[in-house]
């Protein structure tokens, strides 16, 4: 697939938290880690480190892109981090936890408090562009539309051939290898692909 | 106030066990399906059920705080403790079965999770916030299958028919609403019974309808209570897979 060469451009051809690496926030935070306690100015380096935190089953998007951070913030000497999880039922919920409490720590964040915010609940649309176009590029189709604007017309949305950029696509079931995906065909390339369900 | 305090946990295990008992049931068909995207299609769902059964488990731990977690509660209570109604404990059967028992809960559970997403209650406004999106897709699948096997062949249509036939005595259970729902419904932290089975009853007949599939007249009265802990035998047997890890081995992690 070409796909690599073009991950390697997004990323500046730097390896990639997370691929093939079985402890994805290593590679990226050790350099900045450092033996100084941050404090609160550090507010925006704990974005740059959240940046670094990948999802699991879809390595190449930030927690950041995927818009499941929904506040950081400090208070009484402690780094704050609101979090919510994308499905009910996502069984990487806790890794994704896990992951950020330890990114967190080894740049230098002292015991972050995670918490688990259900509302507002999360939807495809807090997806980052950033994210969008990665996922693209992983093979991935990134939710079409918006839900609001869904709702609003019930118009049907295109889904584009992430391989090819065909608009000749064809669904083959809702319901994919993990709870965001649905499964797609395409009848131009005839490959099939996923895509994140809008939702 | 502790009266409401009661009222709460025994509708939050109603909400838990409904959904843990139906995405337990679904497992079952894990490696069994007739077709590997339907296959897909049940995990995704019984997976967002147990996480919302979860969701549920949690807040009514918290307000038991008898030392009790979310995993205490769905894997060593005893069947007689179980809240869940008695349609989504019964055997999966054949696909038409299993479809129709999917498509009667899930309407009934897209318009209760509908109504509580403006509960006063902002716990479980959350949490059904956030199970409405998922409630939404699993309704327009399992309504969509009710109408292809409806309208499919003459011998899936006997089968969808016989499946209505077999399950729709426990739809009764399933509408029914009692005090302890009417009081929390009345304080506009519970969903209202009669109008969740109203908007039950339109979804229904539209799918129904869709395909030509008569539509029974109300279920009567069924001498079992799901809300009671007063279950068909299929939920003890369903039970005694479900807990045997933490029944055998307490306390075991992994």
């Amino acid at each position: 697939m070409s796909n690599a060469s073009e991950l390697d451009a997004l990323f500046g051809g730097s390896p990639v938290a997370g691929m093939g690496n079985s402890d994805r926030s290593a590679g990226l935070i050790a350099s900045d880690g450092g033996a100084r306690v941050a404090d609160e100015s550090d507010l925006p380096r704990a974005w740059q480190v959240l940046e670094q935190v990948m999802d699991p089953e879809v390595p190449v998007v930030s927690v950041v892109d995927l818009g499941i951070i929904r506040e950081v913030s400090w208070a009484d000497g402690h780094l704050q981090v609101a979090v919510t999880p994308t499905y009910s039922g996502c069984p990487a919920t806790e890794l994704i936890e896990t992951e950020v409490s330890r990114a967190l720590e080894r740049a230098g964040f002292r015991a972050p408090r995670l918490e688990r915010r259900l509302a507002p609940a999360w939807t495809t649309d807090w997806i980052s562009e950033q994210g969008r176009e990665r996922l693209r590029v992983y093979g991935i189709a990134p939710p079409a539309g918006s839900t609001s604007k869904r709702s609003l017309l019930g118009e049907k949305d295109e889904i584009c051939c992430p391989h090819c950029g065909s608009h000749e696509t064809e669904v083959v079931s809702q319901f994919g290898s993990t709870a965001c995906k649905a499964l797609y065909r395409c009848r131009s390339c005839l490959e099939p692909f996923d895509y994140f369900k809008c939702i | 106030m502790t009266d409401n305090k009661n009222d709460l946990i025994e509708y939050l295990l109603r909400l838990a066990d409904n959904a843990m008992i139906n995405g337990q049931r679904l497992c079952e068909w894990c490696g069994h399906a007739p077709a590997l995207e339907e296959e897909m299609a049940l995990m995704n769902v019984a997976l967002d059920l147990v996480g919302q059964a979860r969701n549920w488990y949690e807040y009514a731990a918290e307000l038991l705080a008898d030392g009790r977690d979310a995993d205490r509660l769905a894997f060593t209570r005893d069947e007689r403790d179980f809240r869940n109604t008695l349609l989504v404990e019964q055997p999966n059967g054949d696909y038409a079965v299993t479809t129709a028992k999917l498509f009667l809960f899930d309407a009934w559970h897209l318009h209760t999770l509908q109504a509580l997403t403006a509960s006063k209650d902002e716990r479980i406004a959350a949490i059904a916030a956030k199970g409405v999106k998922e409630a939404t897709y699993h309704l327009r699948r399992s309504g969509e299958w009710v109408e292809r096997l409806g309208d499919g062949t003459e011998e899936s249509r006997q089968r969808m028919l016989a499946a209505i036939d077999e399950l729709w005595r426990f739809t009764g259970d399933l509408l029914a609403g009692d005090a302890i729902q009417q009081r929390l419904a009345e304080a506009g932290i519970a969903a209202d019974a009669a109008a969740v089975a109203a908007a039950w009853q339109a979804t229904v007949e539209q799918v129904f309808g869709a395909t030509n599939l008569p539509v029974p007249q109300p279920s009567s009265y069924f001498y079992l209570d799901g809300k009671k802990g007063l279950h068909t035998e299929h939920l003890g047997i369903l039970l005694a897979e479900m807990q045997f890890l933490q029944r055998a081995y307490p306390g075991a992690t992994w």
